[in-house]
């Protein structure tokens, strides 16, 4: 027997390079050891692709891609397909969730500079993976055929309308009718489900190989293939296998300990991963009150909204994600981690998180005046941010980069120091009860809050320079 | 085309400042583990709503499974005459006699309580009150110029509105009972209550038995990750 597949696995490896494969990708692939938590989220985003593809081969089995047919079709999803609202509810938070472990993995690469030399093809990869991801989520959007779906997809549609002289035709041509109907749900439906998935497993797969052509930055921004061993591999590197496998094994328990529980308890979210105006079956003939897209559109939504012109306002919208294409090379710092930059690019960084969180939330929201004057300011911010990048970046005062990448606190260093700042906070007093025993009472120490905020704002601070 | 669209981007969100109403919202109390409770709302529903409101997605089967009630019991006590045991929720108005009646097609309420939430309901099958000049004889304080007619107005009795004048509007600021109905004014929140426990589970019957499930889940995937950490650590005690 043992003979027997012996032999298999010869003939297989003759015609196959499956072990070198594993071990270019895998077991000899050398990865830096200090990896910190931010580096969870490419393996997570794996996951959730993962994820997507199998709830969306489930849901398909019972989805009809039809006007008429399609909100009552996700309905019996929901109620009679054995199992179906769980799929669904996978399918749905799965969205929200590959956008939030997507902005955290591409804000990873902007603070510790992993879109830098050598690794601009990566970044542009994973732009190019972002733009996918965003046509993949609007057009599944439409599948419910809830008025959330039908009126964001009129809405967003339209805006190619804003272009000149070609623009009603275009989006006549990408809707196929006049305003959006079965047409435009039957070819959302090819898109989401054939054409947009294809483009989306190469382009990870060119990311992945870009990756490990070149190999993993750290957050130390240091080359580890400058210092190499006798045995001619990185001396702060460690085989991607076994140790960043069962590493990312714990944060695939981690995130699925809160996927489960917004799938549980919470799959609407309070109205952000499902709205509630979605639960109304698509009606031509009634605009909702409040058309808002979906959280994860909301910071480019406020830009369209935040400039008066509408064609102006959908290049504004357009650049906000080219710019971000360009970024390798509007970045002229030669240090690459956050730890060893000038204090202006902490500075603007912070600016920029605000004005991108700022944004999200007013895209939300109803476009008062005033709320549209601070998104004005934080489109500004945001684009202030990439172009001024040129200026600030090339005259910074940076701090020396360390040879060597250093160590980070372990989960066991770091929570006697949780549980000092827990001490401070909380007075504990002891008084004897009754009958022998002892009766803890805990009351907040308002010295002790004051201390820890003022020594965060100060760190703060002095990580700002 | 081009500028309908656009004025309709602008305008939309502006909108919802005005369309608020700002009519306080009253808590409807929902328990969707009180099978009894749950068995009263879908009697009322039947009595009060199917007459033009169908809710198609539920059939009377799930109800007898969830609320585990006898099927023979279900048809007898809650599906109205005819209906069999497999049948959704349907009304037997027809859309055309609707629009002729009302003007508009009464919504399926399947789901209504998961795009407007429960005390939006409870709140608005309370707020019916006279107003001369409607032709149904009502308004509503929470939806405005509704189609719908007070169909409790035997039970709740007769509501007049009190308003206030602020910034030159009038301002509904609370109903007052001006005629008393079949019910006092705390057994017929109770039956409102029971009305908009049933819509709940209605729109998601699934949702109680995910909640129950979701303790084990989250249970399991603890440990997982308990286990996941103890094999990491081993894994990674010669790296320095």
């Amino acid at each position: 027997m043992k003979k027997r597949l012996n032999q298999c696995s010869e003939w297989l490896l003759e015609r196959f390079p499956i072990s070198d494969l594993w071990n270019e990708h895998m077991a000899h692939y050398y990865a830096p050891k200090n990896f910190n938590v931010w580096y969870f989220f490419g393996s997570l985003a794996l996951l959730v692709l993962v994820n997507q593809f199998i709830t969306g081969i489930l849901l398909t089995m019972n989805y009809k891609p039809d006007a008429k047919l399609a909100f009552d079709s996700v309905e019996y999803i929901m109620r009679d397909v054995n199992w179906g609202w769980l799929v669904r509810y996978m399918h749905s938070t799965g969205a929200s969730a590959f956008f939030i472990v997507v902005y955290l993995h591409m804000f990873r690469g902007l603070i510790y500079g992993s879109f830098k030399q050598p690794r601009e093809l990566i970044w542009i990869f994973g732009m190019l993976i972002f733009v996918c991801l965003m046509a993949e989520a609007f057009m599944g959007y439409l599948l419910p055929w809830g008025q959330m779906s039908y009126w964001g997809a009129q809405v967003i549609i339209s805006l190619f309308s804003a272009i000149p002289v070609v623009g009603d035709e275009l989006s006549l041509w990408i809707r196929g009718d006049y305003v959006v109907s079965d047409a435009t749900l039957n070819r959302f439906f090819a898109f989401h489900v054939i054409a947009v998935p294809l483009v989306l497993l190469i382009l990870v797969f060119l990311h992945i190989v870009a990756l490990h052509e070149v190999g993993s930055n750290n957050p130390d921004g240091i080359e580890i293939k400058e210092k190499l061993s006798w045995k001619g591999t990185p001396l702060d590197g460690i085989p991607f296998h076994p140790y960043y496998t069962v590493k990312d094994i714990v944060g695939v328990g981690v995130f699925m300990f809160f996927f489960a529980a917004v799938i549980f308890y919470m799959p609407e979210l309070g109205g952000y991963f499902l709205e509630h105006a979605n639960f109304i079956p698509a009606d031509p003939l009634k605009t909702p009150e409040h058309i808002a897209p979906v959280w994860y559109f909301t910071p480019f939504y406020a830009i369209l909204r935040a400039v008066p012109d509408k064609f102006a306002g959908v290049i504004a919208m357009g650049g906000a994600i080219v710019v971000l294409f360009m970024l390798p090379w509007l970045d002229r710092s030669k240090v690459k981690s956050v730890r060893y930059r000038g204090g202006i690019f902490k500075k603007a960084l912070l600016l920029f998180v605000i004005a991108f969180v700022g944004l999200g939330y007013l895209g939300t929201q109803p476009a008062t005046p005033g709320a549209t004057t601070v998104a004005r300011i934080l489109t500004a911010v945001y684009f202030g941010f990439f172009l001024l990048m040129p200026l600030y970046t090339r005259w910074e005062k940076t701090k020396p980069v360390p040879e060597r990448v250093t160590e980070n606190l372990t989960l066991e260093e770091r929570i006697p120091m949780l549980k000092a700042i827990i001490d401070e906070v909380i007075l504990t007093e002891e008084t004897p009860g009754m009958m022998g025993a002892t009766v803890v009472k805990r009351k907040p120490n308002y010295a002790g809050i004051q201390a820890v905020l003022i020594r965060f704002a100060k760190n703060l601070k002095k990580s700002l320079d | 085309m081009k500028k309908i669209l656009f004025s309709l981007l602008l305008l939309l969100p502006l909108s919802v400042a005005a369309s608020g109403g700002g009519f306080k919202l009253e808590d409807a109390d929902i328990d969707l583990s009180d099978s009894a409770m749950l068995e009263r709302g879908a009697k009322h529903y039947v009595t009060y709503c199917l007459g033009c409101h169908s809710a198609k997605h539920i059939r009377y089967k799930r109800i007898a499974i969830d609320l585990q009630l006898d099927e023979a019991e279900i048809l007898k006590n809650v599906a109205p005459l005819g209906a069999g045991i497999y049948d959704q929720m349907h009304s037997a108005m027809n859309s055309h006699d609707a629009e002729k009646w009302y003007g508009t097609n009464p919504p399926d309420l399947s789901l209504i309580a998961r795009s407007r939430g429960a005390d939006w309901l409870y709140t608005y099958l309370k707020s019916f009150y006279t107003e001369k000049g409607k032709p149904t004889g009502v308004n509503n304080a929470v939806f405005p110029d509704v189609a719908m007619p007070n169909v409790f107005w035997q039970l709740q009795g007769t509501q007049t509105a009190v308003t206030k004048n602020i910034d030159g509007q009038e301002v509904i600021t609370e109903l007052k009972l001006t005629e008393p109905g079949q019910l006092s004014p705390q057994e017929f929140d109770k039956m409102v209550n029971e009305l908009v426990n049933f819509l709940v589970y209605v729109g998601e019957p699934v949702q109680l038995e995910r909640q129950q499930m979701g303790k084990y889940v989250l249970f399991f995937i603890l440990m997982f990750i308990v286990l996941a950490y103890l094999l990491k650590k081993e894994y990674w005690k010669d790296v320095h």
